[in-house]
């Protein structure tokens, strides 16, 4: 654009095929969004191959295929397959429950790249209560079956108000599975995280506690284990660059063929997201209205629109604005430049009373009853 | 510590590709990926397990028809062991 040069323009280059809302698990901070149930088509497998074709002629070449759980998927391997002969490096995002050595070996001589499985503390009682589903045993078994078969082992915590006091546990159970890396990922409040926010965010001194834990640690394993460890927003005072900037980056295609310029953009009203069944991914990434709605920066209102910093983390992120002030088009009000930045101190201390008020709310799971229920 | 005799391997999980769209080399890993520059592609294809480090620089110099690359490419490879993109080979 004219005048703009700043705003970084290019082709997608991160694929996330979310294949299907289906899982076995009822994680409360799951990012799918709430009213899943709603949307239980799911494109097929020649749906998905042409998809990835035509993201990949695109520039796309990281693909994670996530869900839900994408094991349930009974074509993985031939999606898989399919990805790894156009030349994407394949990301498999998984809970792990249900894999076994067989269906590893077999999404190994498929190409597949990487495994990254999740679990949801360093202790049975607390991981099956989160996950609700008896999975802690078979998840640390999966653990060292991925790594049996040659693939590091990625491993991925979710870290939130319920299980973070146990950081020295997580960091020990992944030393112990062997892990090579580890993301420890503070909860992002979208989907059913955001409906369970008062129970899930912790405290300003938790999440400093938990910080100088993690990173002492990563410096005593560094060279073994690689720790990423993802800030959550609400106690930063700038916002994150959402998505690299909308359009710029990411493609997300959800189960039922929505494209999404973001995973949780699905709950932006008037966004109206093109699917891939209607149009190709060329099409989409090019000329749709929601694909272009938040390119460049003319989109901004005040402070975002005068602001030096906007260039850098482009207004932050649009779902968080929505979700936080009504108006997808306000400043991410993480920023304390934004005038509504107060909701994001509001949020906090709703979830300070629920930790002290002795009677804390019960975490809504995620599953397709509550889905049908509060969708 | 680079000797002449050291030889290195892409680390596992790295994958080395050239991008049409891009017109360039990139390093893959999970969830991640490196633009490489042409030099810096140059010396990580030859990180291939067969070749010595000095089998390398002998390789570049005689491909750009130059000499005194050592340095330059020590650097590299130092960084690319730093960034745990390649690894040392026995």
């Amino acid at each position: 654009m004219a005048g703009l040069p700043s705003y970084p323009s290019g082709s997608p280059r991160w694929l996330l095929a979310e294949l299907t809302y289906r899982c076995p698990l009822q994680c409360p901070y799951c990012s799918n969004p709430v009213d899943y149930a709603q949307h239980q088509d799911e494109l097929s497998t020649e749906a998905w191959c042409r998809v990835f074709s035509e993201a990949r002629a695109l520039g796309a070449v990281q693909l994670g295929l996530s869900g839900g759980e994408p094991l349930i998927r009974k074509d993985l391997s031939a999606l898989v397959a399919h990805a790894r002969e156009l030349g994407y490096y394949t990301n498999l995002i998984t809970s792990g429950y249900g894999l076994t050595e067989e269906r590893i070996a077999e999404l190994k001589s498929s190409g597949l790249d990487h495994i990254q499985i999740s679990i949801q503390a360093p202790e049975k009682t607390l991981n099956d209560k989160l996950a609700g589903t008896e999975s802690f045993e078979q998840k640390k078994a999966v653990a060292r079956l991925i790594k049996a078969q040659g693939y590091p082992m990625v491993l991925c915590v979710v870290i939130h108000r319920q299980n973070i006091h146990l950081m020295n546990e997580i960091l020990e159970m992944a030393t112990a599975l062997g892990a090579d890396y580890l993301e420890l990922a503070n909860t992002q409040y979208y989907g059913w995280a955001h409906l369970n926010r008062d129970q899930l965010m912790p405290t300003r001194a938790q999440f400093e506690t938990a910080e100088a834990i993690a990173q002492a640690y990563k410096e005593k394993v560094k060279g073994q284990m690689k720790i990423y460890y993802v800030v959550p927003d609400y106690y930063e005072d700038r916002p994150k660059p959402c998505m690299n900037g909308w359009g710029t980056t990411f493609l997300t295609v959800a189960p039922d063929g929505l494209a999404l310029p973001c995973h949780e953009a699905r709950i932006l009203p008037g966004l109206d997201c093109p699917n891939v069944q209607d149009f190709s991914i060329k099409e989409i990434w090019e000329e749709s209205p929601a694909f272009n709605h938040f390119r460049h920066f003319d989109w901004m209102e005040e402070p975002c629109k005068s602001c030096p910093e906007k260039i850098k983390d482009f207004g932050g992120c649009r779902c968080q604005a929505y979700l936080l002030t009504g108006n997808m088009k306000a400043t991410d009000p993480v920023c304390s430049k934004s005038p509504l930045h107060h909701t994001v101190e509001e949020a906090i201390d709703l979830a300070e009373q629920d930790r002290v008020s002795g009677e804390p709310k019960p975490l809504i799971f995620r599953n397709s009853g509550n889905s049908k229920t509060l969708g | 510590m680079i000797q002449d005799t050291t030889r290195f391997g892409l680390s596992p999980l790295y994958r080395l590709q050239w991008e049409e769209s891009q017109q360039r080399f990139v390093m893959l890993y999970p969830e991640g990926m490196v633009e490489l520059n042409g030099p810096a592609a140059e010396i990580l294809k030859l990180c291939d397990g067969t070749r010595s480090f000095i089998d390398m620089v002998n390789a570049l110099e005689t491909a750009f028809d130059t000499k005194g690359l050592r340095s330059d490419i020590e650097e590299l490879v130092q960084a690319a062991l730093d960034h745990g993109w390649i690894t040392l080979l026995p």
